[in-house]
């Protein structure tokens, strides 16, 4: 008896320990995470909305509270509206033709062949490869003198174009490259996902006399569905941050003419950093971050509850 | 899956695959045939392919007028350090928020999972300007900071951690007398290899990738990385297209080699944060 209250004792005493040491070790472990993850990500999202109320000059980003005054010269400043139409319409082409090149090449790549890794490996090297060196290339690529892509087009019969000259010309080619590089990404999670879809499924439909056509449209699609959904918002939100390509394709001699691929983050960098005009910027900042909040409520409203492929949204692209 | 297609269905199907492969390829082809020509070469019409006179002068000329050896170094620096960073935090926190309660955590994980939809760019400025209140700016610490830490790596790990290990395993270390640290360390950690090795290939690259942040917050090339030296590079000698295309091969060349040898895992590594878990 005595023994046995004794052993109790020592028991509780030895888990009140563990509970204490199990205390101690998560202070000490997720403060220092939380106070990096603070300092460069809450707080400054935090600052960048005071930052969007004030007026700004070099030295002091908070110089004045004007209230929604930036914001208000935003929709009126036509450099801000043009490249917010830009980038609108970048996302919107990028978006769609990268989804829907990536999901008929996944379906003509689903059916493993010897060729397959070939395939998989050489439509996947854009993604990898960092955007400057393809950025540069593709300048080279468009060049209207001697450039490659007008000699192959040439073979048509079509005469040389002035890609990055001209405003329609260098949207056009700044999609193309963009899509170009972010294409192989899209097709290798539609092929995870249709490789997922469970091969009773199809053979079920085959037996019922579904032609393959029907089997595409009718069981393959639709069960792609979240996926599809998830690609097209992570591609908008990457679309809608382009600037690295810009920066580099309207740079320099043989560039782009300055405005005519302007994006919003060109702008905010421009406003922010060569004209030191920081609450300008912030406010640029808030309204492209409402974009995103926007798009990605879109995206968990539509799959929230669609049941057991559930996506959660991550930093996916590389730009 | 079996083919049910005819023949000449197939031969389309490869053909038009094949066709996508070649204008996949054919830039990196083009930039690696137009580093190793002459400069009268560079600009000849039609253009070729292959270079009549092959030269390595283009890359001396790199090397002569920008230390691109020193954006490689800065770059790796940059990348090592940041993805050592992200995977300590990454586990270290999803695992407290996997496996433990306190008060509080719901908040702290909400927040971070909020955050990880929100980009560099929306906050840059205000990032910037603690920075200048740090002197930071123009140091390699500014440099590396917001590369420390990665909202998805937290989740992602948090959720690994979540599915493969047990809290009974746990449970018998503590019983063993371990102390949480080494549980940790010697417990948990090794168990996820598999997460870990995807996790960090995805955070190198996206640091090794990394441009507008290296641009705004370094101002002398001495902190450039290989990113941003070879984009001020072709702004600045624009014209020389020899050398600007031998500095893309010497930025691309890196990565491919290392694509074609690890590709499975870098393609999870990349595609696994664009997948449910």
């Amino acid at each position: 008896m005595n023994r046995n209250n004794a052993n109790a004792i020592t028991l509780r005493r030895r888990m009140n320990e563990t509970e204490r040491k199990k205390r101690i070790f998560v202070y000490c472990s997720i403060l220092p995470v939380i106070a990096i993850f603070a300092f460069v990500r809450i707080i400054p999202i935090f600052k960048n909305f005071v930052y969007s109320l004030f007026e700004s000059t070099v030295v002091n980003p908070m110089q004045e509270f004007v209230g929604l005054k930036n914001f208000v010269d935003l929709f009126r400043d036509p450099l801000f509206l043009l490249s917010l139409r830009n980038t609108s319409i970048f996302a919107l082409f990028v978006t769609v033709f990268s989804v829907v090149l990536a999901v008929l090449l996944a379906a003509l790549l689903v059916n493993q062949s010897k060729l397959s890794p070939l395939y998989e490996t050489l439509y996947f090297l854009p993604v990898i490869t960092p955007m400057v060196p393809v950025a540069v290339v593709w300048k080279w690529i468009y060049d209207p003198t001697y450039g490659l892509l007008n000699y192959i087009l040439s073979w048509f019969g079509i005469q040389p174009i002035g890609w990055l000259v001209y405003p329609n010309t260098a949207m056009v080619a700044i999609i193309i490259m963009s899509v170009w590089k972010i294409v192989g990404y899209n097709m290798i999670i539609f092929l995870v996902g249709m490789r997922d879809i469970p091969e009773t499924y199809i053979e079920a439909a085959r037996i019922d006399g579904a032609s393959t056509n029907q089997v595409f449209w009718k069981v393959i699609i639709p069960l792609l569905k979240p996926i599809l959904l998830f690609v097209f918002v992570i591609s908008t939100i990457n679309s809608f941050n382009v600037f690295t390509q810009v920066f580099v394709m309207t740079s320099g001699a043989q560039g782009a003419p300055g405005n005519a691929v302007r994006t919003i983050v060109f702008d905010i960098y421009e406003n922010g950093f060569r004209y030191f005009r920081t609450g300008y910027a912030a406010a640029e900042a808030v309204v492209l971050f409402a974009i995103i909040l926007l798009l990605t409520f879109i995206q968990f409203g539509i799959s929230g509850g669609s049941g057991d492929k559930k996506i959660k949204i991550g930093k996916g692209g590389a730009n | 899956m079996k083919e049910y297609s005819p023949i000449w269905l197939r031969i389309l199907k490869h053909g038009l695959l094949l066709l996508g492969c070649v204008i996949m390829v054919l830039p990196f082809i083009w930039m690696l045939s137009t580093s190793l020509k002459i400069p009268s070469e560079v600009l000849s019409w039609p253009p070729q392919l292959i270079p009549k006179t092959f030269t390595m002068q283009n890359y001396v000329e790199v090397f002569e007028t920008a230390p691109f050896l020193k954006f490689f170094l800065n770059s790796l620096t940059m990348s090592v350090i940041s993805t050592i960073c992200i995977l300590l935090t990454s586990t270290i926190a999803g695992y407290v928020f996997g496996k433990f309660n306190f008060p509080g955590k719901n908040f702290l994980f909400v927040l971070t999972l909020a955050t990880s939809m929100v980009p560099l760019e929306v906050y840059m400025i205000p990032l910037y300007m603690q920075m200048v209140k740090l002197s930071w700016v123009n140091t390699f610490m500014g440099l590396v900071a917001p590369y420390l830490i990665m909202s998805y790596g937290i989740f992602f790990m948090r959720q690994n951690i979540m599915a493969s290990i047990p809290d009974d395993l746990l449970d018998a270390a503590r019983i063993d007398g371990a102390g949480e640290a080494r549980i940790f360390f010697t417990v948990v950690a090794p168990m996820l290899s598999g997460p870990s090795g995807a996790l960090a290939i995805f955070a190198f690259q996206q640091t090794w990738a990394a441009f507008i942040w290296p641009l705004i917050v370094t101002s002398t090339r001495d902190l450039w990385t290989m990113e941003l030296g070879l984009g001020m590079f072709q702004y600045r000698f624009t014209v020389d297209l020899g050398p600007i295309n031998a500095g893309s091969m010497l930025s691309v060349l890196p990565v491919l080699i290392v694509f074609l040898f690890l590709r499975k895992k870098i393609v999870r590594g990349i595609t696994l944060t664009g997948m449910k878990s």
